[in-house]
């Protein structure tokens, strides 16, 4: 049942609005909505049952198993949202005078410096609101650093094959063309086919190390000296920093320019998709293009600098300075683990993948790269599932929603046929990961003997699988009334 | 094995050109591409008038989980594209080769000569699944 | 170890099976030369205790202001209950709604918001939000160029009063792909879009007119006239609008006489805290003919197996993901949290409920002013143009000088123009909400009053050196 179908005329949450209606005073007729919008009119009791109510038809991190390859859906520390909302910190205007904006700045301040230290990069800002947001920034920045030396015949962007979407689509952003590189065998990216696209018209290469395919690009240094040489940058999609927070830094492997996912890496909430927060870090050749605004701090005074004290920057990404209460919520996550709580953010993500992905070819899976150490998360593909017994791995995704786990990440990355990229986490203990391992062995035999049984999963949940052609075909995107 | 039809010209794009007399060919997309992208959701046309070269991207066909360019197959002019697609896309997953997209009036009609035909696709097809 | 459940047995039995016999052997891939050493610039781990001493430390610090700051950020009342629900597990730590059967808390939620967001800009269709509202307008600037197939040129006239802000994020975001904006000014009376110089520009090719309403000087623009012009002259019309004020002002889809193509803007008021200018959300909705080049995400409703009604994403083909390169925008999350709370909010609050929020707002922010200039009379509205909630003072005196008093005070007196408009040098923007009580506007206005007579003596004293 839709909110709106709870509503009746006259009905009010009485206590959340002001009594009476005041008068317009000075707002000529001309202006004013003649016809209300038909929102919902529900007590305060309905409503919060109606969303309560929903919300018990998600699945989350704080009810289920989530090992959706790469999300990193770890625990989000309650402590970090409620400090987040301290009266001070909650309310604060983004325009508040300096006075009365030294305890947020100098957090934000603290927070560049510890994503500076954990990157290995010169300088930080904080601006970007969302990974795909830091990209964009990223790319950005690389384009002004060839415009600002007359460089203006670099027009191609690298992007290996096993790349996320953004890569590609943020680079076009940018008015740059992506150019996609192979990825061999093994899951390295392909040197010889790199070199042979390497040119005059080479702007950068975007990377994710670890990559898509969940393991570490173990020429990242050669690849890094070709590309310098040919005049490009490095760009490294911080999508899988968790692989190797505190073990390696993107700097330190020759990258320039970087974005860190906060909403994973640094465990601020997903939201239901969103809001995430993409802070970019760059060695010391971008600095001057970094988004503003940046914080400052003089040994007295913390402060804004905006596009008066950087005149290189890129711009502003955003009306203020980007998703802040996200970036509180990492800050306080960071103070909590401290440096050695980083380290071992990617040694138990590596841990507990590894573990899962020995667990799983143990029960007759297959690895898509047996032979390869497991970062923080590993692909299996159901291919020989799909062959043999002609369930998919979407049926198999589907029918793990039935044993109350959410399931891992399917048809991604795009190279490996029927995969599922698993991503457990370090948040994860190790019974989760056994009773992962027992029902994918436990749907396989379902496949066997009764097939159907995974084909039509889920069978318990609020919904059964929903029409998608139906939904793309006869689009139905808003409420229209009882008798429309 | 997917229906290719022997009076039709191919490209190696999946993209079919059928000559309707007069300059004219009617373009659309193979039995085989719209198996691949399965129930098509929508349709986006090229606009009349346009002029396009050999190769040019020009329409788009979408699945829900896909999105293709359709190519034209040939240089020439959009002469007349398929509107009823706007509101049917289904109707190129249910006879793909009745449902044409666009008609180009040809340049060069002799370029229909370097288009495929039903058996160089058909090998086209089986080397690609391979 | 925080947040790490492993126990020293439970290590030692993983490490087995894995077969390694510890867990640095894990990253022998990893080129030595690579590995990291310390981590200078961390710190070391505080205790939940700890940390909680020290964020409310922060906090202190920056409390106590009585707010008449807007700029499009709006200090409002959020109903206890939007956060206590938004912040439940369930909803906060949910992923984007792939798989929709286990999705349909959020998915419902979200067919809701599109709902409630079109019916209150009187529009079509809407997306399920983007970042913010300046971002959210560079999206729709890109997207007017896309669905503009009439015009050949990559030109968008964007009025100077529209947030400079807002100004700055479209640069930034569009310039990478060749779109020039093109300034049009304000008329210095009214505070107004110039409708004479708009007229220069008829029979040029732009590809879309942004409209901001209301503008960022708080004063309302001539939008039927603006959106006529731009339909007539073959740009679609884009408005940039606080969702708050559409309770109680003429919606776009209703502007000029076929509406606007695209309405988007800041979803803050609608339930988001102020929280230094984010989170926030951006929202969007179009005539329904656009719906493809729209960005986002979109939720559509449709039937599972069974026939029974159900939700899922849809139009996913549009989305980076699976279009990469050619995606309408590179944008992969929405602000999905704010959105949950911005529902929550116009449920609670209803269309009643907002009109009168809006009203209250509107009548502190006149209270304001007519204590503000019944102060002196070199104290005056700037311009004549009608407003909402926000307006424009002329200060006989320097206006960071008056703001730092003020704050002194704990009065956040506004948002000097001066930096962004020199032409505006002694001019303050203010704003009152419905959260500002007679108590707090007797404040600004005694303590503004104290400013004035600092500055009269400090006048008379230099009159009188100079008598001497």
């Amino acid at each position: 049942m839709l909110i709106f179908e709870h509503s009746r005329p006259g009905r009010r949450a009485q206590a959340q609005a002001p009594a009476d209606q005041a008068p317009l005073e000075g707002i000529p007729e001309a202006f004013r909505r003649r016809k209300r919008p038909r929102l919902p009119e529900v007590s305060e009791l309905q409503a919060v049952r109606h969303y309560t109510r929903l919300s018990q038809k998600n699945f989350s991190i704080d009810t289920q198993f989530y090992p959706l390859g790469s999300c990193t859906m770890k625990y989000n520390p309650r402590a970090c949202n409620s400090l987040a909302m301290l009266p001070g910190l909650v309310d604060r205007h983004p325009l508040a005078p300096e006075s009365h904006s030294q305890g947020f700045l100098s957090a934000m301040y603290d927070l560049q410096e510890i994503l500076k230290s954990v990157t290995g990069m010169a300088a930080v800002s904080l601006a970007p609101m969302a990974g795909a947001q830091g990209e964009f920034a990223g790319v950005a920045m690389i384009r002004a650093y060839h415009d600002a030396r007359g460089d203006h015949e670099r027009r191609e962007i690298l992007v290996p094959d096993a790349a996320h979407g953004t890569n590609p689509a943020s680079a076009v952003m940018c008015g740059y063309q992506a150019r996609e590189i192979p990825t061999l065998p093994s899951g390295d990216v392909d040197l010889e086919a790199l070199e042979a696209a390497l040119g005059p018209q080479t702007a950068g290469i975007m990377l994710t190390n670890p990559s898509t395919l969940g393991v570490f690009e173990r020429h990242i240094d050669t690849i890094a000296r070709m590309v310098h040489e040919a005049g490009g940058l490095l760009y490294y999609d911080g999508a899988n920093l968790n692989a190797i927070l505190g073990r390696v830094r993107p700097g330190d492997m020759g990258f320039d320019v970087i974005h860190v996912n906060l909403h994973k890496t640094f465990s601020t909430p997903h939201g239901g998709g969103g809001p995430g927060a993409g802070p970019v870090g760059v060695s010391e050749r971008l600095a001057p293009y970094l988004p503003v605004p940046l914080v400052d701090y003089d040994g007295h005074d913390y402060r804004l600098l905006t596009e008066r004290e950087r005149p290189d920057t890129i711009g502003r990404l955003s009306a203020f300075g980007g998703n802040a209460g996200i970036l509180l919520r990492a800050y306080i996550y960071a103070r909590m683990l401290g440096a050695e709580g980083m380290k071992r953010v990617a040694d138990f993500s590596t841990l507990n993948a590894n573990y899962l992905m020995k667990r799983m070819v143990e029960a007759g899976f297959t690895a898509a790269y047996p032979e390869r150490r497991a970062t923080h998360e590993f692909i299996i593909t159901l291919k020989p599932e799909a062959k043999a017994l002609g369930v998919s791995a979407m049926d198999f995704a589907k029918r793990l929603l039935d044993y109350d786990m959410h399931a891992p990440t399917t048809y991604f990355p795009l190279l490996v046929p029927e995969c599922f990229l698993i991503e457990p986490t370090e948040t994860e203990a190790k019974e989760a990961l056994d009773a992962f391992v027992e029902a994918m062995v436990k749907i396989r035999e379902e496949a066997e003997q009764a097939p159907e049984k995974v084909k039509g999963a889920p069978w318990n949940l609020p919904v059964r699988r929903l029409d998608d052609v139906r939904a793309a075909r006869q689009l139905d995107l808003k409420w229209q009334g009882e008798n429309r | 094995m997917s229906e290719i039809p022997d009076d039709l010209k191919y490209t190696s794009t999946h993209e079919w050109a059928r000559d309707e007399g007069d300059g004219i060919v009617a373009v659309g997309i193979t039995d085989h591409a719209q198996e691949l992208l399965g129930d098509l959701v929508y349709v986006e046309l090229p606009e009349t008038g346009t002029d396009l070269g050999a190769g040019a991207e020009c329409a788009v066909v979408e699945s829900v989980k896909a999105a293709a360019d359709v190519y034209s197959p040939l240089d020439g002019e959009v002469v007349e594209v398929n509107e009823s697609l706007a509101d049917s896309p289904e109707a190129i997953n249910e006879a793909p080769y009745e449902a044409w997209i666009f008609k180009l009036k040809m340049a060069d009609p002799a370029q229909l000569d370097n288009l495929m035909d039903a058996a160089a696709y058909a090998e086209a097809v089986e080397a690609e699944e391979h | 170890m925080p947040f790490i459940p492993h126990t020293e047995e439970e290590i030692r039995e993983m490490l087995e099976t894995i077969g390694v016999s510890s867990i640095d052997d894990l990253f022998d891939e990893i080129p030595e030369s690579l590995r990291a050493n310390t981590l200078e610039g961390v710190g070391p781990a505080l205790s939940e205790m700890e940390i909680t001493r020290l964020m409310q430390e922060k906090a202190r610090q920056d409390s106590g202001g009585i707010c008449f700051i807007g700029a499009g950020a709006y200090d409002h009342h959020v109903p206890a209950a939007v956060w206590q629900i938004a912040t439940r597990g369930e909803f906060y730590t949910a992923y984007t709604p792939y798989q929709a059967e286990a999705s349909q808390g959020t998915l419902q939620l979200l067919y809701e918001y599109q709902t409630m967001m079109a019916e209150l800009m009187a529009m079509e269709v809407s997306n399920a939000s983007l970042y913010d509202g300046a971002s959210a307008l560079a999206e729709a600037v890109l997207m007017a160029v896309r669905a503009n197939r009439k015009s050949k040129s990559k030109r968008v006239l964007v009025p100077r009063s529209l947030h400079p802000a807002y100004r700055g994020t479209v640069h930034t975001i569009v310039r990478n792909q060749g779109i020039e904006l093109v300034e049009l000014p304000f008329d210095d009376t009214t505070g107004q879009t110039d409708l004479d110089a708009l007229e220069t520009h008829a029979g040029s090719d732009f590809a879309a007119l942004v409209i901001p309403q209301p503008n960022f000087f708080g004063v309302l623009e001539p939008v039927d006239q603006l959106t006529d012009w731009a339909h007539r002259n073959g740009l679609l019309a884009i408005a940039v609008v606080n969702p708050l004020a559409m309770a109680v002002l003429q919606p776009p889809g209703e502007w000029g006489e076929k509406g606007v193509d695209i309405a988007c803007g800041d979803g803050q008021p609608l339930g988001a805290p102020l929280s230094s200018g984010g989170p926030y959300f951006g929202f969007m909705t179009c005539r329904k003919q656009h719906v493809r080049q729209m960005p986002g995400r979109i939720i559509g409703r449709t039937v599972d197996l069974d026939g029974k009604p159900g939700f899922a994403l849809t139009l996913q083909a549009r989305e980076q993901h699976i279009r990469r390169s050619k995606a309408t925008s590179n944008i992969c999350t929405n602000q999905g949290l704010m959105v949950t709370a911005a529902t929550i909010h116009m449920a609670l609050l209803g269309a009643d409920g907002l009109a009168r929020v809006a009203g209250a707002c509107h009548a502190n922010l006149n209270a304001l002013v007519g204590k503000l200039t019944a102060l002196d009379e070199e104290i005056a509205p700037r311009f004549s143009g009608p407003v909402f909630h926000e307006r424009v003072l002329r200060l006989p005196m320097e206006v960071p000088q008056v703001l730092r008093t003020l704050a002194a005070h704990n009065i956040l007196g506004g948002h000097h123009l001066g930096g962004d408009y020199p032409e505006l040098e002694n001019c303050l923007l203010v704003c009152a909400t419905e959260t500002r009580t007679p108590d707090d506007l007797e404040k600004y206005a005694q303590n503004l009053q104290r400013v004035l007579a600092t500055r009269r003596q400090g006048a008379c004293a230099t009159m009188a050196r100079i008598d001497l």
